[in-house]
């Protein structure tokens, strides 16, 4: 093969690379301060601090207090986590769940089997942007409504979810209900990259994951609101006041709230930044490339996530030219790209199979400069301009 | 650095520089097979000629595909496979000679590559009806 000058990375919703000021926070605590933060003698003690400083870090960032920060391994334990654990927790009460119709697998698989343990789930459509339909939202509330699980920000298409609306109305509605209807958000693709405040935004529970924000992977969290009653799927030890319990993976967690401050603090310069390369390069491919289409919205998408599909072609061949010419994005999700199946989000908000297959996803992090773009749409030009040759679906 | 990624080194030659792609203008039988639903859809032009024995050969072939890696690199090796064989010895092609030429084909995948054999038989099956067709005509004229 070919050997090439270029090796570009635009798939930063699938995994980053680690900051390296958060690995160099890490390291200490592989070796040296090993402990367990469980045990009593000063090398848990020193373990223990560390886990309590993380804890106190990543709070502040969510406007959290520090004692409703669990941490888990990943976001699809989080996930598992808030479903499962209200679920079990509130069935007396209800058993009912709202979630909208593109939910990572993390939640909907969950709630299938949840249905399979007796509960009922309602899936809250979108319209053609992915945004989630506010009042069928309202409408779905049942007397035996327990929770409602509503993504922050989709992880294919970046439509940013009107969190603090539904917050807002929940908190309305819950004042005048006996038993509150929780309210859970997924913000695995939107923590650490737009701002969270969980009090502002009425959040009782929310996810969020290291390694999507330049974090080690193995480590993720769940907030969990004072007063909330949950149901531990883990049990043992009791760490993580109960709720999770495992040793806990202390290198990790000192990474992961290394990360998230660095990118609190990077955040306003990152969105202004990203925004700009992002709006640059979907105006680049729409004006450039014919019978190119936008998936998701305009504006109200996460400030790294471009999703396009070029008519005539499939994604995953396009992936792969781009691959060679050292190029790396991915088709709809990274988890469903040995999947068959089209994006179930593309076709929630109303695409046909055949468009969905012609989808791919780009996206953007704060190693991404103006050079790459320009090096993608050029790649991107090409690309398509090939695989249309093969097509038999392509006409000049 | 080396682009690596899940397909065979096969696969990735055929997929890169894949050969008799287009469209033939003057063709003696087409397959079009799959559907975009699914997301593989592989048209399939052939010409026939004879050889020196007499045989009908598949004189050229041509290919347009819209689909994944496998389902391209699958068509440009089918196309590759059967210019200048007979008829008779083309129809023998199976699934198993195809996914032996590509190297390893991920199990979810290997169902790409029954596309091109698909179009083969409607190709000749095309061909075969047009010759009927132009037979019985040639009859009811003489």
């Amino acid at each position: 093969m070919k050997k090439l000058s270029k090796n570009l990375y635009f798939d930063y919703a699938s995994t980053t690379p680690v900051d390296k000021k958060a690995l160099k926070a890490m390291l200490p605590y592989f070796s040296e301060k090993f402990g367990n933060s469980s045990s009593l003698h000063s090398f848990g003690h020193e373990a223990k601090k560390a886990l309590d400083q993380s804890r106190k870090i990543i709070a502040k960032t969510l406007n959290a207090k520090p004692n409703e920060i669990i941490f888990t391994s990943s976001a699809t334990e989080s996930n598992n986590l808030a479903l499962k654990g209200i679920a079990f927790a509130n069935k007396k009460r209800g058993k009912h769940i709202i979630i909208s119709s593109i939910e990572h697998p993390s939640i909907i698989e969950t709630t299938k089997w949840l249905q399979g343990q007796g509960f009922k789930i309602t899936q809250i459509p979108v319209d053609t942007y992915g945004e989630i339909n506010l009042n069928k939202l309202q409408k779905t509330i049942k007397k035996d409504t327990i929770l409602v699980s509503i993504m922050h920000a989709n992880n294919e298409i970046g439509t940013i979810e009107p969190i603090q609306k539904i917050g807002k109305f929940l908190k309305a509605k819950n004042s005048k209900l006996k038993d509150k209807i929780y309210f859970h958000t997924d913000a695995a693709q939107s923590f650490g990259k737009i701002p969270i405040d969980v009090k502002k935004m009425n959040i009782d529970l929310l996810t969020a994951s290291s390694h999507k924000i330049y974090g080690p992977k193995g480590a993720a969290l769940l907030y969990i609101k004072e007063g909330t009653k949950i149901e531990p799927i883990l049990h043992g030890g009791e760490h993580e006041f109960g709720v999770r319990s495992s040793t806990v993976n202390i290198p990790a967690i000192v990474g992961f709230a290394k990360a998230a401050e660095i990118c609190q603090n990077e955040m306003e310069k990152e969105i202004t930044r990203q925004i700009k390369l992002r709006d640059k390069l979907i105006k680049e491919i729409l004006t450039t490339i014919p019978s190119s289409h936008l998936n998701g919205h305009s504006k109200n998408r996460l400030p790294n996530n471009i999703n396009v599909r070029f008519d005539g072609i499939e994604g995953e061949a396009l992936s792969m030219k781009l691959n060679e010419l050292g190029i790396a994005i991915s088709t709809a999700s990274a988890c469903a790209s040995l999947n068959l199946e089209p994006s179930h989000v593309l076709i929630n908000c109303g695409l046909r199979a055949e468009q969905s297959h012609s989808a791919i996803r780009i996206t953007i992090g704060k190693f991404t400069r103006k050079k790459d773009i320009k090096y993608l749409i050029k790649s991107l030009q090409k690309a398509v301009g090939e695989l249309r040759k093969i097509s038999p679906f392509w006409k000049k | 650095m080396k682009q690596k990624n899940i397909y065979s080194k096969q696969i990735m030659n055929y997929f890169s520089h894949p050969k008799n792609v287009g469209v033939m203008k003057k063709y003696d039988g087409v397959g079009k097979v799959g559907n975009p639903v699914c997301g593989d859809v592989l048209w399939l032009y052939i010409k026939v000629g004879k050889n020196k024995k007499g045989e009908e050969i598949i004189a050229d072939a041509k290919f347009q595909t819209l689909g994944c890696v496998v389902a391209i690199a699958n068509s440009s090796l089918l196309t590759e496979l059967i210019i200048g064989k007979p008829i008779k010895e083309v129809e023998k092609i199976t699934q198993e000679d195809l996914i032996k030429k590509l190297g390893k084909v991920p199990p979810i995948k290997i169902h790409c590559s029954f596309l091109a054999l698909d179009a083969l038989k409607e190709a000749i099956n095309d061909y075969q009806n047009k010759k009927t067709k132009n037979n019985r005509r040639a009859v009811r004229r003489s």
